[in-house]
Formats: C-alpha cells, sequence, structure tokens
C-alpha cells in the first residue's frame, strides 16, 4: 500500500522541521526569534498528531490537535503582549 | 486513486511544514524569519488536515469534516500571531536587514509602559 | 427582531461551528447548535456594537477565490525565495496607506496581506492610516503597495464600507 510507505517519510521530515524550530528556540537570538520558535513547534505537533491520527486509524488525536492549536495561539499571544506592555493582563 | 491522492497530499504538507521550519532556521534577520513559520507551515498543516479529512471520510461511515475546524482555525490564528510578534520585535528594535521603518511616535504615550519597574 | 436576534451571521457561524465540532449532522446537534447560535450572540451582544453588513456578495466571493489562489501562491512562493538561499533576499519595509476606516476591514486587509505572497503586515500606525508591512522579496514598492491596494482593499472597502450599494 501507498500510505504505508508515504507516511514514514512524512514523519522524518517533520522531524527534521522539529530539529530546525528547536535549533531555532535555543539559537534565539531574541526573545521574538525564541517565541515565534515555540510558535512554529505548535504547529509542527499539530502536524505529527494529524500523522499519527492517519496512521493509527484514529481520530481521537484531532482533539488533541485542536487543543494544541487553541493553547498555541493563546500562549503566542500572551508572551507578544508581555514584550509589548511588559504586562499580560491590564 | 484515493490513496494516490492522499500520499500526494501528506508529501506536500510535510514538504512544505519542513521548508517553513527550514526558513525559520536559515534565513537571517527576525522579520524574513517571519515569513516561512507564517505561510508555508500554515499550508503544509493544511494540507495534512485536508488528507486526514479525506481519510476518515473515505475509511469510516459519513463524512469527517471537523478537521476543517482546526485548518480555518490556524489560518486565522497564523497571521494574527504574526503581526503581534512583528509589532513586538519592532517595538524591541529587534535588528533587521531592511531599513526599520520610522518609529511610530503614536505608540509612546503608552501608560502600561510609562509605569515604574520598581513598583 | 433586532433584540431577539443582535447579530444572524454571527449565530450562523455559530451553530455552523457547532455542528463541525461534533462532527455529526443529526437533529440533536442541530438543535443544539441553533441554541447555542442564538444564545452567545444574545448574551455577549455588548462586546458586538456593531452590526455586520455585507454588501455586494458577488465582490465578496470572488474575493474569497482570490484570497485562497493568493494562500497557495504565496506559499509557494516563500518556500521557493527559502530554498534560493537567504543571499538574494531584498527585504524591506513598505508603509501602505489605508483607505479602509472600520476596525473589521483593516482586519481582515492585514491578516490577508499576512498570507499572500511574501508580506506580513507588521504595524498599524495609531491613527489607523497607514499599515507597515514587510516583504520578504522586493524590487518596487509602489507597485506593491498599488497591488495591495487594487486586489485587496478595494473588494474589501466595497464589501464592507460602501454605504449606499
Amino acid at each position: 500500500m501507498m500510505l504505508e510507505t508515504v507516511i514514514p517519510i512524512a514523519y522524518a521530515l517533520v522531524a527534521l522541521a522539529f530539529l530546525l524550530s528547536f535549533w531555532r528556540l535555543i539559537q534565539g537570538p531574541d526573545a521574538p526569534d525564541r517565541i515565534l520558535a515555540l510558535d512554529t513547534l505548535y504547529v509542527n505537533t499539530i502536524a505529527l498528531l494529524v500523522l499519527l491520527g492517519i496512521h493509527l486509524g484514529s481520530a481521537i488525536y484531532f482533539e488533541a490537535a485542536l487543543l494544541i492549536a487553541m493553547m498555541g495561539f493563546v500562549g503566542t499571544v500572551a508572551l507578544c503582549k508581555y514584550l509589548l506592555r511588559g504586562d499580560i493582563i491590564e | 486513486m484515493i490513496d494516490i491522492l492522499l500520499s500526494l497530499l501528506i508529501l506536500t504538507g510535510a514538504i512544505f511544514t519542513l521548508i517553513g521550519s527550514l526558513g525559520l532556521a536559515r534565513l537571517r534577520d527576525f522579520y524574513t524569519r517571519l515569513h516561512g513559520p507564517t505561510k508555508a507551515t500554515t499550508l503544509g498543516v493544511g494540507c495534512l488536515l485536508i488528507a486526514s479529512a479525506v481519510h476518515f471520510s473515505v475509511r469510516e461511515e459519513g463524512v469527517s469534516l471537523h478537521e476543517v475546524l482546526v485548518t480555518l482555525f490556524l489560518f486565522i490564528t497564523a497571521p494574527v500571531s504574526a503581526h503581534l510578534l512583528a509589532k513586538a520585535a519592532l517595538h524591541l528594535k529587534v535588528k533587521s536587514l531592511a531599513a526599520l521603518p520610522a518609529q511610530d511616535t503614536s505608540t509612546a504615550p503608552d501608560p502600561a509602559l510609562q509605569r515604574d519597574p520598581a513598583d | 427582531m433586532r433584540r431577539l436576534l443582535p447579530h444572524p451571521l454571527l449565530s450562523l457561524s455559530l451553530a455552523l461551528l457547532w455542528l463541525l465540532l461534533v462532527n455529526e449532522f443529526s437533529a440533536g446537534a442541530l438543535v443544539l447548535g441553533a441554541l447555542l447560535g442564538w444564545l452567545i450572540p444574545f448574551a455577549t451582544s455588548r462586546f458586538w456594537p456593531e452590526r455586520i453588513r455585507i454588501r455586494h456578495t458577488g465582490v465578496l466571493l470572488r474575493f474569497l477565490g482570490v484570497f485562497f489562489i493568493d494562500i497557495v501562491r504565496g506559499s509557494f512562493l516563500v518556500a521557493w525565495l527559502i530554498l534560493k538561499g537567504p543571499k538574494r533576499l531584498r527585504p524591506a519595509f513598505v508603509e501602505v496607506p489605508l483607505a479602509l476606516k472600520t476596525d473589521l476591514a483593516i482586519g481582515l486587509l492585514a491578516n490577508t496581506i499576512s498570507l499572500t505572497p511574501g508580506t506580513v503586515s507588521a504595524n498599524l500606525s495609531a491613527d489607523k492610516r497607514t499599515l507597515i508591512v514587510h516583504t520578504l522579496d522586493t524590487g518596487d514598492a509602489a507597485a506593491l503597495v498599488a497591488e495591495i491596494k487594487q486586489r485587496y482593499e478595494t473588494p474589501l472597502k466595497q464589501v464592507f464600507e460602501e454605504e449606499n450599494a
């Protein structure tokens, strides 16, 4: 089956994407860079969960992907707000 | 037939996800790095989600459309976080390859910024 | 009618959102979705003082078509620029003067700019007159501004701001 061969390749590509984003997270050099790297890691996680869902034939991973999408966005906005204002809740 | 379509979608999605992260790691200043994750990665994950929707609609009884929800959510939130990140970087005057725009004085009188850091 | 159903469009999208979330199309889900679609705008109507009016549905549909094509085009362009290497990029900040007035239209324009080829909106001046846009690779800034205004701003203005349609 074709999917059986494609999915491991896709896993490898997404894993590489993880490593590159992680490198940027460690490397920096500025706070916005790190936040951007974190945001990218969230989106990569969604990609990985969706792939897992297709691979294992289970729709349960979808809920996790949805939650990570929401929490990731809220986290990014909160961190940006902190950089802009020095405060999150005004 | 469906298998070929699915494989194509999954591969395109994974490649775009990788290219987005590659841009994040490879480009030289913050503002150019911002472009990779907002566009390439978003489309990549969008492709994967569509593949998932097709897969579950074919395999199981009934249509599975809730992946559309995550796709929509990502396409709405990605530009918002990119805008906020760029705004934060401009505020912090992160160094840039392009000439920074003239500082917007109108954002200066912000009460939250003028608070004494000691209190 | 206005008091009971303050935002019909919001209600409709909330009901649709609920149906997508439970991922089934049954009578129960439909009833609950309709209930939520009515209750949430009703309870939060103070947050939405203005009622959204959409004029020129045809223009809106054509704009959506252009938007989706440009998302794909933009992603391919950015992917290509990333693969080509950072040395040949010509990044720049460009100021786009805005003809739009309402917050909704400006927000939509900023989001559209961020998702379409080579540009990310970076800052909105406090008087809401200019939008600062960062482009990844540009030769001619004036042409880019003209393209943004003609391709995205004009239809958005027609759809959300034109008074006597």
